[in-house]
């Protein structure tokens, strides 16, 4: 190979680009053409076969419609809120929740520490389907979790305000606690990652300058974790808007989040440009804060 | 050297401090006056490390009080402690500019805006820092983090400053640099110094008084002269400088002078009288390198005895030469290149046979 002059090509530069093309080459197949496509679709009109458009077919007429639509009908902004509030509470209880955690994990002895770890990502191996339903059984009326529930709640107010069975199910409270424990570990990783790295003479430092413990998170631990929260946060929040299992499974299908409308206008209505513009200002919503944040990120590194 | 006030400024009373079954520290006592600078000098692993942080309350004493000021100490959370640290690694917190660095200890004082953004420009001209107050640390030298770490310890005018290997991250340019400048600041401010150090000539240069600590104890607390000329053991004697030691036995005494006799040096040596020593006691004589003097033809008095020149290693300044006896051990010793010239203008060259000889008053006698 090295004797042509292909190969001699290869050995001096190929090689090189063709391991950093490969990444962007995959991107490139699998990611940024479908998405045009999907962009195509949602200036597309509807059509009564399926696909709006096809290779070779005939070329569909532009139109706007579905995005004016998507605006104008209330129905796609509700679900849009709900999937924003939803990912939202997700994200703040899975931060509130999992940010003591990613400390005490930094805080345990080492010998501790790879074991804790192992039991944060240990849900991983079984079967997220079955996690939920998992949960759908806790949860469900004649469930020995909710008939405990339902107890202490009995026994807390007064006698008239007593339930047979608290209803946990088809709820958007069920919707934020199944993802607030799907997602926990994709926000602990991320801020035992940067909390991880902290210097503990920093805080030690901060002591002896006349802090007591909590201040001392507060002006040394907290800000330096800033960039943890935030990659935690995204990695919840981003996947949390758009999901579509869970609220399928446990959630209000009165006021369904945005994943069940993609899938619905897919499946059900058949109209396929109404689902990717639904797709694509779901993806725009989650991509401009991010670019936003990315570029401001890279203005306060360059300024280091 | 002033002996300490009757009442010190900080009393470290049998302090011993236990990590597990590890004594870290064991039954230190010792005084410091204000205004002083002390060093804790030692190898690693020595415990001046673990004392320092009990002064600066991040570990408590297993036994023993430590009183600064008059105030009893135990109990007292770091952030409670008039002590401030300068930490080895100098803990700047990176997210916070030159200036926010050292006004970090200010917001706990009771003091208006003005007066605290005063006390940090103060600092900031103390250490000469000014043009850099804007800067994060990052964005500065190690020299100028070192002093940014210096102003923070200093801005809430501690009544003691512990160090902790000040020196240690400089390179050896600066550090001699930053040694007077170190020294200048604490005489401006008067405030006590408690300075760890593993390096001799830092504690030398900057501590009025050191402690050799070796094995979590205290083995000679004294002035560095004091330290360096008069060890009180073998330990001590080799730590601070090197010695060439040898097995001794005290034969007699003759007018000021006890005799030795020294076995390894082929007979009798005579040293300055150490009165404790009674006859027949086996002792320890040390010489220091730079107190012997090298010499061609045989000095007249005692303490003369002939070698030859094994190794020699030239440094610029000195000469350090390795010479070994008739009785095969080897005697270090220093010799001075005052004249400047080439290699015939040396003392003595490989395979010469050479005069050793020393004053008596330069020979350490330690009775063990």
């Amino acid at each position: 190979m090295a004797e042509t002059r292909l190969g001699r090509w290869f050995d001096r530069k190929g090689w090189a680009g063709l391991v950093i093309g490969a990444p962007y080459l995959w991107l490139l197949v699998l990611f940024l053409v479908p998405f045009l496509i999907v962009v195509a679709m949602s200036v597309a009109t509807k059509t009564s076969t399926a696909p709006p458009i096809s290779w070779g077919g005939e070329y569909p007429v532009l139109s706007w419609e579905s995005y004016t639509r998507v605006l104008s009908d209330g129905l796609y902004l509700r679900a849009f809120l709900t999937s924003l509030v939803n990912a939202g509470l997700a994200m703040v209880l899975c931060l509130l929740i999992g940010y003591p955690m990613a400390l005490g994990l930094c805080r345990v002895a080492p010998a501790w520490r790879s074991i804790l770890l192992m039991l944060v990502i240990l849900p991983f191996w079984t079967s997220f389907l079955l996690r939920v339903y998992a949960w759908m059984g806790l949860m469900g009326r004649n469930s020995w979790f909710n008939g405990l529930l339902t107890d202490a709640w009995n026994l807390l107010v007064p006698m008239d305000w007593a339930v047979k069975s608290i209803p946990m199910m088809n709820t958007n409270f069920a919707v934020v606690l199944v993802m607030v424990y799907t997602y926990l570990p994709f926000m602990i990783l991320p801020l035992y990652a940067s909390l991880e790295r902290l210097d503990p003479t920093l805080d030690e430092a901060a002591l002896d300058l006349g802090s007591r413990p909590h201040q001392v998170f507060l002006d040394v631990t907290l800000p330096q974790s800033i960039p943890g929260i935030i990659a935690g946060g995204m990695l919840v929040f981003i996947p949390a808007a758009g999901e579509l299992v869970i609220p399928t499974l446990v959630g209000d299908a009165a006021s369904p989040m945005i994943g069940r409308v993609i899938s619905d206008e897919f499946a059900s209505a058949r109209d396929w440009p109404m689902a990717s513009a639904v797709a694509v200002m779901l993806l725009l919503l989650m991509v401009v804060p991010t670019m936003v944040y990315s570029h401001f990120q890279a203005r306060a590194e360059g300024s280091k | 050297m002033s002996e300490p006030a009757p009442d010190p400024f900080l009393r470290i009373e049998g302090v011993s401090k236990l990590f597990g079954s590890f004594q870290a520290v064991r039954d230190v006592s010792l005084t410091v006056s204000k205004g002083e600078v002390f060093a804790l000098l030692g190898g690693s692993g020595c415990g001046k490390t673990t004392l320092l942080r009990m002064l600066a309350g991040f570990e408590e004493p297993s036994a023993g009080r430590i009183f600064l000021d008059g105030r009893d100490m135990a109990g007292v959370p770091p952030w409670s402690r008039p002590v401030h640290m300068m930490f080895q690694s100098y803990a700047l917190f990176p997210h916070m500019t030159v200036a926010k660095n050292i006004a970090y200890g200010l917001k706990h004082e009771s003091i208006g805006k003005d007066e605290r953004a005063a006390r940090v420009r103060e600092m900031l001209d103390l250490v000469q820092l000014a043009p850099f107050a804007d800067r994060k640390p990052h964005q500065i030298s190690g020299g100028q983090r070192q002093r940014v770490a210096l102003a923070r310890a200093l801005a809430r005018q501690p009544k003691l400053l512990l160090l902790d290997e000040p020196l240690a991250a400089l390179d050896k340019k600066l550090r001699e640099h930053t040694q007077f400048e170190l020294m200048s600041i604490q005489a401006r401010t008067g405030v006590t110094f408690i300075v760890v150090t593993h390096d001799q000539e830092e504690a030398m240069t900057l501590a009025d008084r050191i402690a050799v600590m070796d094995k979590g104890q205290v083995r000679q607390i004294g002035s560095p002269t004091e330290i360096y000329e008069f060890p009180n053991s073998r330990f001590v004697a080799g730590f601070i400088g090197s010695i060439t030691a040898f097995e001794a036995r005290a034969t007699g005494r003759d007018g000021g002078n006890l005799l030795l006799d020294v076995p390894a040096l082929g007979g009798r040596v005579a040293a300055r009288d150490v009165p404790a020593v009674i006859e027949g006691q086996p002792l320890t004589l040390a010489l220091r390198p730079e107190k012997l003097r090298i010499s061609k033809d045989r000095p007249a008095g005692a303490n003369a005895f002939e070698g030859l020149v094994k190794d020699l290693a030239y440094f610029g300044k000195d000469s350090l030469y390795r010479i070994v006896l008739p009785s095969g051990v080897l005697v270090a010793a220093h010799a001075v290149n005052a004249r400047r010239g080439d290699e015939g203008a040396r003392v003595a060259d490989w395979d010469d046979r050479v005069w050793l000889s020393f004053d008596p008053a330069a020979a350490i006698v330690l009775a063990e």
